[in-house]
């Protein structure tokens, strides 16, 4: 693969703080090689920034492999920027060309607040586990691991949902800014399962309950939030969850 | 001095003894009882979670957004444990006596016993909790073999074994949380250990979203803060992972064991350039089916696949014929680095070798599917066609990360590689029952030295971590408790709060005071860069000597001309940074320091001055059979303490690959 350097300008989301407004500025950065990831491009906006005495740009990040959910930007237009299956941190500079002007906004959805520059609060989504994305079992209390077969598909299909990383791409795609896709892989992961099982109609209501809470806006299908999905999470679990929703309903005591 | 307070009785009993003589507290007490658990990676999660279940008031702590996001997520190939379900010759036994040998004998025999007959029920467990661990198509678990090891212990989920095992623990710590156990403090980083009458009995922490100093009681406090890797600036560690925690509980008396004991990994993608913010493994899991070689002739530029059989040097196969490409991590980075060194590299830097799926990708999956399918002499084309589907689901998302960091196709050109650092087996010095130095101040999971000596294999660091948080301290800390169930919470307004607080905020008012020239990252990048050069994958006297004289500069040029802009109330992640990498250079002192004391080889501590005449790793059991636990004395100064290692079942002796 060829290498080359790059110019670009940067048009960034900055906001002090949840309560404050927030606008774009305008950056310059030069000599970007096609080898950094986005990130790393960031590193050395924010390095210049500091140099110069300006505050540098907020933003989340961590395990920077693409596995955490913790990077969130909004890339030209698109959550984790231009590539398919893809985090932001795993986004690597050869996307661009010289001379490309690259727009970063944080997620926009009312149930995910602005903390700072691209930052957003997601704990709406710890909240929505709390309602029931788990088994109710405690340390000890299990079988052998072996005592238990599952089909392998299912088991296939579980891991699969189970791939999600909660970063919140989903609700930043969907013009509804709905969580279904969200929700849905861990409805779908759970009820897949045997183990999963005899909580799975509790589940389904109560982790949806809390989404609506949460605010979170209604699924229309625009299939969006697939599109954008870092791990290729299948609306087919959309699918899945309101079977589970509904099935709930029809059999509720 | 050093109680490591080991049970009586045989190895195999000791464990059993021991759960049946501990203490316990009775469930109404429970609920009087207040616990900190800083940290919610694998042994954090786990351990918040059963705590919470069995009724303990219980506080977690994590510095990222939520607890899901801790770095044990990022563990790739899988976790051992000792089900042999694969009728091949695995036992508990066995496990022990892998990770003792791994270790190269310098762990504690009673821990990795203890470790290797718990690792059963973390299987059991996290599958009960819904962990989609690979199966075969009767249903039932699948494992495949890591380095070190010659059984099939392994279990995993593709290459997200560490997400998924975190997303289980994740799961039941929320669970509890729903249930009012355990509250949670995301985005909250620990700047203090608060110690009263000699017992940790809380936390100072900063609020990151409000720059807000935070004081929190706990009759006992738990560190599962993770391992230190980053002092290296390049690892494989998470951005965010430091530490800092162990640190402050370093300074408060806890003492820091075996800290030059660090893992280089020899699997991952190779530096780019001088732009690299953090490496990337590609999984150990790897090399059960890539073949690891670099040309034979010196500076050979041809394509890699422009090189024919006879012109390709596969060294580990070379020089450890019985376990060929899956030696243990020390010894396949080292060699990496003898044929790098030695002029053989690859890439455009020479700091790489290959590692190579063809064969494999051909002669063990293509043709096990053609004859599953019933094809008849598949030719080469039908072979990696077939082979890549399988190889897609096991390792699939490890291709498409290289692909994407590299812009190269591993299913058609061999992955470079280079050793990188992802682990430190070192960390805060812990008794049998994970307790510190400091009273009711527990270490569990990477934070502590324990379980891995001077090298850890593949697979066992989600194994410990887990061992730790839902096996371990459920039973320990009711033994300390039990005698605490009196206690009522000490108010923090108690002068041990205000102390450790006012000193926490004067050390970040120094800080921001400081308005230097240099940024924070310049600062850990050529600290990295020192630690790397003379603390790395071969240290010496000379060199150790001078990397600390080199460390303390460094320490007083960022004490005095370090940048941190912005202000202390509100976000700043610039000041957390530089909170974090101040901690990093009084512990690369100590790591140099250490590295020094330990004039032999062992494990991922190799002493140039101690080696055999093939280079391979010398280890001088007469002296130094011992852990090195350091306690702080002040600025630039330890005590040694030194726990005598006895081994009464795995006998010492020097390890073997070839």
């Amino acid at each position: 693969m060829e290498h080359y350097t790059m110019n670009l300008t940067l048009k960034i989301w900055r906001q002090p703080n949840t309560q404050s407004p927030g606008r774009f500025e305008t950056y310059p950065v030069s000599n970007i090689s096609s080898e950094m990831s986005f990130l790393e491009m960031i590193d050395v906006l924010n390095e210049q920034l500091i140099k110069d005495g300006k505050e540098p740009v907020a933003f989340d990040h961590d395990c920077r492999e693409g596995i955490c959910g913790m990077c969130s930007m909004y890339i030209n237009g698109r959550p984790h920027g231009p590539w398919q299956n893809n985090t932001t941190c795993q986004l690597h500079m050869r996307a661009y060309q010289d001379g490309d002007t690259i727009t970063i906004e944080p997620w926009r959805a009312n149930s995910f607040p602005v903390i700072k520059d691209l930052m957003v609060d997601r704990s709406a989504f710890d909240r929505i586990i709390q309602a029931g994305g788990y088994i109710s079992v405690n340390t000890g209390s299990a079988v052998d691991a072996n005592a238990i077969a599952v089909e392998k598909d299912h088991a296939d299909a579980a891991f699969a949902a189970a791939a999600c990383i909660g970063c919140g791409a989903c609700v930043a795609a969907c013009k509804n800014s709905s969580a279904m896709l969200f929700v849905s892989a861990k409805v779908s992961h759970l009820a897949l399962l045997p183990q999963g099982s005899p909580e799975r109609k509790s589940r389904a209501v109560n982790m949806v309950a809390q989404m609506d809470k949460e605010g979170f806006g209604a699924c229309t299908n625009t299939g969006a939030c697939e599109a954008v999905c870092p791990k290729g999470i299948s609306i087919e679990n959309i699918a899945r969850l309101n079977r589970e929703y509904m099935m709930a309903g029809l059999s509720a005591d | 001095m050093l109680d490591s307070k080991i049970p009586a009785g045989t190895l195999d009993q000791k464990w059993t003894y021991y759960k049946g003589h501990c203490k316990l507290v009775n469930p109404a007490n429970k609920r009087k009882l207040e616990v900190i658990v800083v940290g919610t990676g694998l042994a954090g999660a786990s351990a918040a979670a059963s705590l919470g279940e069995l009724g303990y008031k219980v506080k977690a702590f994590c510095f990222q957004d939520s607890p899901r996001r801790a770095h044990s997520i990022a563990a790739q190939g899988g976790i051992n444990a000792a089900k042999n379900y694969q009728n091949d010759g695995d036992s508990v036994f066995r496990l022990f006596y892998d990770t003792v040998k791994g270790g190269d004998y310098r762990a504690r025999e009673a821990n990795v016993h203890r470790l290797a007959e718990v690792s059963v029920s973390i299987i059991d467990q996290c599958v009960a909790q819904g962990v989609p661990f690979a199966r075969d198509y009767g249903g039932l678990l699948n494992n495949r073999s890591f380095g070190g090891t010659q059984v099939k212990r392994t279990f995993y989920a593709a290459g997200q074994t560490g997400q998924q095992l975190l997303i289980g623990a994740y799961q039941a710590l929320e669970r509890q949380v729903a249930l009012g156990n355990v509250t949670m403090y995301s985005r909250h980083e620990m700047l203090d250990v608060v110690v009263v009458d000699g017992k940790a009995r809380g936390i100072i922490c900063r609020n990151l979203v409000t720059g807000e100093l935070e004081r929190h009681f706990g009759h006992a406090v738990l560190l599962c803060t993770g391992g230190y890797g980053n002092v290296f600036y390049l690892s494989t560690n998470a951005m965010g992972s430091n530490v800092t925690a162990a640190w402050k509980a370093h300074k408060k008396g806890a003492y820091f064991a075996n800290p030059c004991f660090t893992q280089i990994h020899p699997t991952c993608i190779p530096v780019s350039g001088d732009h690299q913010s953090k490496l990337t493994l590609m999984s150990e899991s790897l090399r059960n089916d890539g073949r690891i070689w670099v040309p034979k002739q010196k500076g050979d530029k041809r394509k890699a696949n422009d090189i024919p059989e006879e012109d390709r040097d596969y060294y580990l196969e070379r020089r450890y014929p019985a376990f060929g490409n899956l030696v243990p991590r020390d010894v396949a980075s080292r060699a990496a680095k003898e044929r790098c060194d030695a002029g053989y590299g690859v890439g455009t830097t020479g700091q790489a070798v290959y590692l190579d799926f063809k064969f494999n990708l051909i002669n063990k999956y293509g043709r096990a599917e053609a004859n599953k399918l019933g094809i008849q002499n598949p030719d080469t084309e039908t072979l990696m066609r077939l082979g890549k589907e399988v190889v897609k689901e096991e390792y699939g998302n490890l291709f498409d990360m290289y692909e994407k960091i590299t812009g190269e196709n591993p299913y058609e050109v061999p992955m470079r590689i280079y050793p990188a650092v992802h682990y430190t087996m070192g960390g805060l010095w812990v008794d049998y029952e994970l307790m510190t130095s400091v009273k009711g101040l527990y270490a569990l999971g990477e934070a502590n030295f324990s379980d891995h000596g001077a090298n850890r294999l593949g697979a066992s660091a989600l194994m410990q971590g887990l061992a730790d948080g839902y096996f371990v301290i459920p039973y320990t800390i009711g033994n300390y408790l039990a005698d605490d169930i009196a206690t009522k919470p000490i108010p923090t307004d108690h002068p041990a709060f205000a102390e450790a607080e006012k000193s926490a905020a004067d050390r970040i008012h120094n800080l921001m005071n400081i308005q230097g020239k240099q940024t924070v990252e310049s600062f850990h990048k050529r600290l990295g860069k020192i630690i790397w050069d003379k603390c790395g994958m071969a240290r010496s006297e000379e060199g150790l000597k001078e990397a600390i004289r080199d460390i303390q500069a460094l320490k007083n040029e960022f004490w005095s001309d370090v940048r941190i802009p912005g202000v202390i109330e509100g976000m700043n992640p610039e000041l957390d940074k530089a909170g974090r990498v101040a901690d990093f250079i009084e512990l690369g002192e100590l790591m140099c320091r250490d590295a020094l004391d330990r004039a032999e080889s062992c494990g991922g501590h190799f002493r140039e001055e101690s080696q055999t005449e093939d280079g391979e790793a010398l280890r001088k059991d007469d002296e130094y059979a011992y852990v090195a636990a350091w306690q702080f004395q002040g600025e630039h100064e330890w005590s040694l303490h030194k726990e005598a290692l006895t081994f009464e079942i795995a006998k010492p002796s020097q390890r073997s690959y070839k």
